[in-house]
């Protein structure tokens, strides 16, 4: 059994066929990446797993779950955390406070008890915060650590938004163009970050992502679409190589 | 300038990360205490009223500054809760026993009530909580056994453990219960923000999305808010009604709900301070307008008090002032003072421009 296994799935939104009978599986402990055209339906595939959107036919299983039954707060807790491609941070709050909010799935304390502040909450607030030191640390975001989302770079929101994902400790990331509006070096730094996601942390790490070489650099297989449809499936050059993929990327910035 | 070096997480867990901080908050707490033993009699009843605002503003804060909420209709939840701290009064129940249960009572009534109106956002859930206010009033004008109807009633004598907290005869004590009101709620309401309910209020503001992501249920969430909101506020509603001493439902009218919103945007969206800082405006303007009538009147002979709804309006201003020039209200700008003063003379013209962001319609579903 695969740890995230995806059968047919489509959604329609109105005649726009966004995914349209798209099937893979991804591995335990895999970097598999999604890539194609714009428009081609890879957030619209992240949203169904998230449950953002709903099916209109097929089916999401992971770990054994089947995820389509459930809300779109009951996926994070099954173990699966995600980014989204336009950052979707708390503007107002602190770094800090983003990061403990993905710990969110970890509290074991009603609000009562938070209102007393018992012993236990600052307990479990200090747990909190080793975690999220250890995100800190490993993506270099001290210097950040009590500043607002809202004034920070777009480059340094790109991490925290990954950092809010890797306190949640789940089994599976989901990466939704994770180096995209970056530089060269800081793009560079987002594929050791992912190598180390899966060696030092176990993590499976799914990811849609337009730059090509990041995508050979760190990626078991890949799955290239377009127009909501599959076009191949294989290793980073076998999936380069494929002519349909050649001939979908024609014409788009994005050379293979 | 001062630095605050963090040796431990509790620095940061902490609800003051400095002692001096602590201090001062202590400071103004027994200046507040020591208020009966000097103040007169009138100065008093202000500053009880004026905490009695801070707490129903506490109320409305949760909703609306941290969970992003609008709510038209809170003063219903006043009203619940006026009511039925009188009525269980009226019943033989002690204060001690009533004043709690008119706020759970109100709390979950808010709680009920928010489980269909949740899933609203913005202007439709403003108009579902004024409905729910119409509601609520014309249920008190029908149950007049027990409200007083259109007649209203009176307040009974607070006693508890037979010491009298009258709110005429024994104001000095009426006011030490407020406060002590006041600082419990303030303390729980302040922890709250610093644990897991309060960064998933914050979460729910900010981005619905990722909050879902993250795990948070965010119909429970803010169906939790509003019940915390309206039971808080339910609680001022009844220490309103004893303050007040008869009343009636217009009590509880639709410029209740619109002045308590405008204390939790004067005063600052999004902080605790600000509930205080805007009760403080709401309350004074109406006695600066009233010196004011009496002044021009006797100087110049002009009759301020031949304008109607001067203090709306008043208001009204205030408030367009201060969505145009200061959208953090009182304490935002007072946060951006103090800044200016620790880190002085470092300070720079563009230190709080505020930063050009990607605009939400960018942001995905
Ligand atoms: N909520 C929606 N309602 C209607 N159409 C939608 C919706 N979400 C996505 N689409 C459409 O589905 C198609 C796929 O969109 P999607 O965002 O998944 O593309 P993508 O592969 O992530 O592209 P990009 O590389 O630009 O991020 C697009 O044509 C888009 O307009
Ligand atoms: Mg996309």
């Amino acid at each position: 059994m695969s740890l995230l296994e995806v059968d047919d799935i489509a959604v329609h939104f109105g005649g726009v066929k966004a995914v349209d009978g798209v099937s893979f599986r991804v591995e335990e402990g895999e970097v598999y990446a999604i890539i194609g055209p714009n428009g081609a339906g890879k957030s619209t595939i992240f949203n169904l797993i998230s449950r953002i959107y709903e099916l209109t036919r097929g089916r999401i299983m992971f770990d054994g779950h089947d995820v389509t039954k459930l809300g779109a707060h009951q996926v994070a807790p099954l173990g699966i955390a995600r980014t989204f491609q336009n950052i979707e941070l708390f503007d107002h709050s602190t770094v800090l406070a983003n990061l403990l909010m993905g710990r969110h799935l970890h509290r074991r304390t009603n609000f009562i008890q938070d209102a007393l502040f018992l012993p236990k909450v600052r307990a479990e607030e200090r747990a909190h915060r080793q975690r999220v030191e250890e995100v800190i640390a490993f993506l270099e975001l001290e210097a950040y650590r009590g500043k607002m989302i809202a004034g920070l770079p777009y480059g340094v929101r790109k991490v925290v938004e990954i950092g809010r994902a890797l306190a949640m400790g789940s089994k599976l990331i989901l990466l939704d163009e994770p180096a995209s509006g970056l530089s060269v070096e800081e793009s560079q730094e987002v594929a050791y970050w992912i190598e180390d996601m899966r060696r030092d942390m176990g993590l499976t790490v799914l990811m849609v992502e337009h730059d090509m070489s990041l995508v050979s650099q760190v990626s078991d297989r890949v799955l290239a679409v377009a127009n909501g449809r599959m076009l191949a499936e294989g290793t980073p050059a076998e999936v380069q190589a494929h002519p349909e993929v050649k001939a979908a990327y024609l014409g788009t910035e994005v050379a293979a | 300038m001062r630095t605050v070096f963090k040796t431990s997480y509790d620095t940061d867990i902490d609800l003051h990360e400095h002692w001096f901080r602590r201090g001062r908050y202590l400071a103004l707490l027994v200046f507040m205490m020591s208020l009966p033993f000097w103040a007169d009699e009138y100065f008093l009843a202000e500053a009880t009223n004026t905490l009695i605002w801070s707490l129903a503003g506490m109320g409305l804060m949760v909703l609306v500054g941290h969970t992003g909420q609008p709510s038209l209709g809170h003063a219903a939840f006043l009203s619940i809760g006026a009511y039925t701290d009188v009525a269980l009064m009226n019943a033989g129940v002690p204060f001690l026993v009533s004043f709690p249960i008119a706020g759970i009572f109100a709390g979950v009534v808010g709680a009920i009530v928010a489980i269909p109106a949740v899933r609203m956002s913005g202007i439709y859930l403003a108009i579902a909580t004024l409905a729910l206010f119409v509601i609520v009033e014309e249920i008190v004008i029908l149950l007049e056994p027990i409200t007083g109807g259109v007649g209203g009633l009176f307040a009974p004598a607070i006693e508890i453990f037979g010491i009298p907290f009258e709110r005429y005869a024994y104001l000095g004590n009426f006011y030490w219960l407020v406060l002590a009101v006041v600082v419990i709620i303030c303390w729980g309401y302040a922890n709250l923000m610093r644990s897991p309910t309060g960064r998933s209020f914050l979460a729910v503001r900010d981005s619905e999305v990722s909050a879902r992501a993250l795990g948070i249920n965010v119909t429970r969430t803010r169906a939790l808010a509003f019940g915390l909101s309206a039971g808080v506020t339910g609680l001022a509603g009844a220490l309103m009604g004893h303050f007040i001493g008869f009343f009636n439902y217009e009590l509880f009218s639709i410029f209740i709900s619109i002045n308590l919103l405008l204390v939790v945007t004067i005063g600052g969206l999004g902080f605790i301070q600000g509930a205080f800082l805007g009760a403080v405006l709401i309350t004074a303007v109406p006695q600066v307008i009233a010196i004011l009538r009496d002044g021009l009147n006797a100087t110049a002979g002009i009759d301020l008090g031949a304008i109607p709804g001067l203090d709306t309006i008043i208001f009204s201003l205030l408030l367009i002032v201060f969505i145009i020039y200061e959208p953090q209200g009182l304490y935002g700008r007072w946060l951006k003072i103090r800044t200016w003063f620790e880190i002085f003379p470092l300070a720079r013209r563009d230190m709080f421009r505020r930063q050009k962001s990607y605009l939400k319609t960018e942001r995905s579903k």
